[in-house]
């Protein structure tokens, strides 16, 4: 099957939407500006439609179906938050409007910092990072600030736990510091004896994920945050896996100075098929002066007769501005539709019924799998995809063959870490049905790894396309379409 | 409770498999003495009250829908055509993640191809990627680009008419990296402003230790010059050109390609998405072939499966944070995946011939606002010819005040005040004119600014 380019569906003459006629005398124009080919497509709207649409039936997403792919959260995406995000007097303010004029939009936005202060225990918070790694960038760069303000530019030094994102290691590079990583103990946590070794003068700090990409909680949690503390390092929280933390505990509590939260994960924003996403980053009391500026504050409290007056104002150290405008507020809509709904009580049963789910997925397939760690799991574990007794195979190919089954695949090959990784994040959103039915599919696949190979190793079998050339693509790289 | 399906019994059962007693038992790493802090948030409400909040929120604010909008500044009140809408609520492109597993994720993959080549004909580049956070991130973006490409290199010029939050947002990207800049100092005066707003001023800012020379077409303030013997200049000297545009224009004016840069980047908002108060927006990024393994963010490429049918793939992830990692070039993920969709659904929509309509309905509707409030008493069109969409207004007094009459009066949202970011243009007003604003919409400002001279 082979959809054509919108190119390919160009005929010349089509037009896909109608515009107002020119109401005015028309002006001059600068004659050499003006462009004399312009190479866009032509199409009528219902070639547009039909086309799109077709593309978008091969797509497998989470209102399909069972999406457990570790680290990125693919839990069910509330549709009411795209219907209050899409209400007109949210989706057609101008960004630079006056605040007194937008008073609905900074009411919605000083509520949310609120609500992520309490969430996470941490005591301001900026909403302008528009992803996960935008606002480690962010966190990263708050760091620099502070050290810097206190006369300490040397440093430079940030360590990283070997299964970190790799997001991690690259914002602190952006950032003109050094990555320095730091091994994990057999049990999964960081060897504490190694972190005290790399503790000195010369460290900015420790990015932490927690529960880590193993979906394990840093158990020495506290003994790692007075060993970052104790030689005048910060702690950063990498807030990729906060599902599993809801109401269960906050970072801030756990030591935690600065943190980024991914609303497009932990918030039931849809990731959009690669975004857009929200990074929203909160920070301590010591560092909440080098926050991105603005941020949205409350000018006047006002009283019986009067509604408070919301705002801007500018953090005294700021880092300065890491975006245009005012941060993801679509997105920032639709998470404070789904915290409003769920209330203190339902953020704490998401997280344990993200842990319960994960758990008990662990147990079913325990026995055929090898887990990475025999620990009671967070919201996420990892599963070896590989058989002494069945050579050949891999989580690559345990990947695609659950295509087959109607499933998407969980993360393969990372951490990198474990060999053959497959990182199983199920959600909360899944039914234990789904879970039996998933478990049953993995099984099956575990069984035809040691009779029929070759099924997985030809998966995925009825997709629009099979296993694509990915040496090819990017060896002879074609990157844009013919012009026709 | 809404979005968990178990039931108690269910829950039971898989307490049981996991060999606990209850759910608390799961959490026993975690700290005792801060476990299960009891979170102080407002009670959880139902969906229909949620609504009714919510739409109370959105109702307090003023905006383009309830009244007319001469606002710009980098985001634009255009037109977003029905279709689009209704392809992007279909869940099989919204809930989808990234397309790392390419075989169940061709919608999305064919779709950022698309918008790479779409991109790529737009700018008269030969090569874009598949998307950025928004026109200043992408613009921190080109920086570092070329940065990258000019080792050695640390000085960086912009333009003082680049988007002042695209120059505040470099300089926040950039404060590890031991770049420097020029070109952007603060006018003292107006004559200085219009100086050194122009290519020419930039040009003479250019030396041997310069990576980068950032423009904007058009300029912040809606000015529009050729950048051609810029370009010269700065390929003399070594170092690139990277363009800020505004797609719109480039549906009737010459693209930066053709005028010699060698990155063009800009803010993806006026194809088909909504204000939304500042986002989610969209960096659209194009550059030369050159350049191609220094570009950062995901990239979409068209290979073959086994059996030799076309498909698509996210490629050259050997310049990825998840490959490369702290030798990245960039730490970019998430990206603007469903904007991206937005844009490409709006520029095959609109076509050759619908951009290029909606770029003239803007010029000349920019024309005769200008040709008319030049009429106005009291009032000066101070922009130069030639200007696409905005330009600068002059006025006797305040900006805020006067935007505070025409919202209260006539129910219009008025211009940009420029003093904010210029103080030597206090009582300037920059505005926007679109295909959403009709002569009817302009004469009625005209009107009320008419009364604010008085």
């Amino acid at each position: 099957m082979t959809e054509p380019t919108i190119y390919e569906l160009s005929s010349p003459g089509r037009a896909g939407v109608s515009l107002p006629a020119l109401d005015v005398d028309p002006s001059t124009f600068p004659p050499a500006l003006i462009r004399t080919e312009l190479p866009l497509p032509q199409l009528a709207e219902s070639d547009v439609v039909r086309h799109f649409l077709r593309l978008s039936q091969w797509n497998y997403s989470v209102d399909k179906g069972f999406y457990p792919l570790g680290s990125c959260t693919m839990k069910y995406n509330p549709k009411i938050n795209e219907d209050t995000a899409r209400l007109p007097g949210f989706a057609f303010v101008h960004p630079l409007q006056d605040p007194e004029t937008a008073q609905g939009c900074l009411a919605l936005m000083y509520q949310l910092q609120g609500w992520l202060c309490e969430i996470s225990g941490l005591a301001a918070v900026s909403l302008q990072p528009a992803a996960g790694a935008h606002g480690e960038l962010t966190g990263v760069l708050m760091i620099r600030a502070y050290h810097h303000d206190r006369g300490q530019e040397n440093r430079r030094r940030m360590l990283i736990p070997n299964s970190a994102h790799g997001t991690n290691p690259a914002s602190v590079a952006m950032a003109g510091m050094e990555a320095v990583e730091v091994p994990a103990d057999p049990e999964g946590n960081i060897d504490l004896a190694a972190l005290r070794t790399l503790c000195d003068e010369t460290v900015a700090g420790l990015m932490l994920t927690n529960p880590n990409t193993l979906g394990l909680f840093e158990e020495n949690i506290l003994a790692v945050a007075e060993a970052v503390h104790g030689c005048g390092g910060l702690l950063y929280g990498d807030g990729a896996n906060l599902n599993a933390l809801l109401g269960i505990v906050r970072p801030g509590d756990l030591g935690f100075d600065v943190m980024h939260f991914n609303l497009h994960k932990t918030f039931s924003t849809p990731h959009g098929g690669g975004g857009p996403g929200s990074g929203p980053v909160g920070a301590a009391a010591q560092l909440a002066d080098f926050l991105p500026a603005p941020l949205v504050a409350m000018i006047d409290p006002g009283n019986e007769a009067d509604p408070p007056l919301y705002g801007y104002r500018n953090p005294g150290k700021s880092i300065g501005r890491m975006r245009a405008f005012n941060g993801n507020f679509g997105i920032l809509v639709r998470a404070a539709t789904y915290i409003r709904m769920l209330g203190a009580d339902g953020l704490r049963q998401v997280a344990e019924t993200a842990v319960l789910n994960a758990n008990y997925l662990r147990a079913l397939l325990k026995d055929t799998y090898t887990i990475s760690h025999e620990r009671t799991c967070m919201h996420e574990f990892v599963a070896e995809g590989r058989w002494a007794d069945a050579p050949g195979v891999g989580a690559g190919d345990i990947a695609k063959r659950l295509i087959d089954y109607g499933v998407h695949p969980p993360t393969v090959k990372f951490p990198l870490i474990i060999p053959d990784a497959l990182m199983i994040e199920p959600t909360e959103t899944e039914s234990k049905q789904t879970l039996d039915s998933f478990a049953d599919t993995m099984k099956k696949i575990a069984e035809e790894a040691h009779t029929h190979p070759e099924l997985l190793h030809d998966a995925p079998h009825n997709t629009p396309v099979g296993r694509l050339d990915e040496v090819r693509a990017a060896k002879q790289p074609i990157l844009t379409g013919k012009l026709t | 409770m809404p979005f968990l399906p178990h039931t108690e019994s269910e829950r039971s059962e898989m307490l049981r498999a996991i060999g606990v007693k209850k759910a608390e038992d799961l959490f026993a790493a975690i700290p005792k003495s801060v476990r299960f802090p009891g979170l102080q948030l407002p009670p959880a409400v139902s969906e229909p009250e949620v609504m009714a909040e919510m739409r109370y929120l959105a109702e307090a604010n003023h905006h383009a829908q309830n009244a007319a909008c001469f606002l710009g500044a980098g985001a634009y009140h255009h037109y977003i055509p029905a279709a689009i809408n209704h392809l992007l609520m279909r869940g099989e492109f919204y809930t989808a993640y990234t397309p790392y597993q390419p075989e169940v994720s061709q919608g999305t993959l064919q779709s950022i191809f698309e918008f790479q080549t779409l991109i790529a004909a737009l700018t008269g580049m030969e090569v874009a990627n598949a998307s950025h956070y928004d026109g200043a991130t992408a613009a921190a973006e080109a920086v570092i680009l070329a940065l990258n490409q000019n080792r050695g290199r640390r000085r960086v010029v912009m333009s003082p008419v680049l988007h002042p939050q695209y120059r505040q947002t470099i300089r926040t990207y950039l404060q590890g990296a031991g770049a420097h800049f020029a070109g952007d100092e603060t006018p003292e005066t107006y004559s200085a402003f219009q100086t050194r707003s122009r290519a020419k001023h930039l040009a003479t800012c250019v030396d041997e230790s310069t990576a980068v020379v950032v423009v904007s077409y058009p300029s912040f303030v809606g000015e529009v010059e050729d950048l051609t013997s810029l370009a010269e200049i700065v390929h003399t000297a070594g170092a690139l050109l990277a363009v800020a545009v505004n797609p719109i224009m480039l549906g009737l004016l010459k693209p930066p390609g053709a005028m010699g840069a060698d990155i063009v980047f800009g803010e993806g908002q006026p194809l088909g998405i909504p204000l939304s108060y500042g986002g989610p927006y969209l960096g659209f990024f194009a550059t030369r072939q050159a350049y191609l393994h220094k570009m950062s963010g995901r990239i979409a490429g068209e290979t073959v499966d086994g059996q030799g049918r076309r498909g698509y793939t996210l490629t050259l992830a050997a310049r990825e944070q998840h490959i490369k990692r702290e030798r990245a070039s960039s730490n970019i993920c998430t990206n603007q995946g469903l904007m991206a969709l937005a844009a490409t659904i709006y520029l095959s929509l609109m076509g050759r011939r619908g951009l290029r309509q909606v770029a003239e309905l803007c010029y000349h509707r920019c024309g005769y606002a200008a040709e008319r409030l030049a009429r106005t008493p009291g009032f000066q069109v101070v922009s130069r010819f030639p200007f696409f969409n905005e330009f600068i207004l002059r006025c006797p007094k305040s900006v805020a005040e006067i935007n505070r009459d025409l919202l209260d009066r006539w129910e219009i949202i008025g211009g940009y005040d420029l003093g904010q970011d210029y103080p030597c243009l206090a009582n300037h007003m920059l505005l926007a004119f679109t295909e959403m604003t009709p002569r009817g919409q302009i004469d009625s400002l005209a009107e009320a600014l008419a009364g604010e001279s008085l």
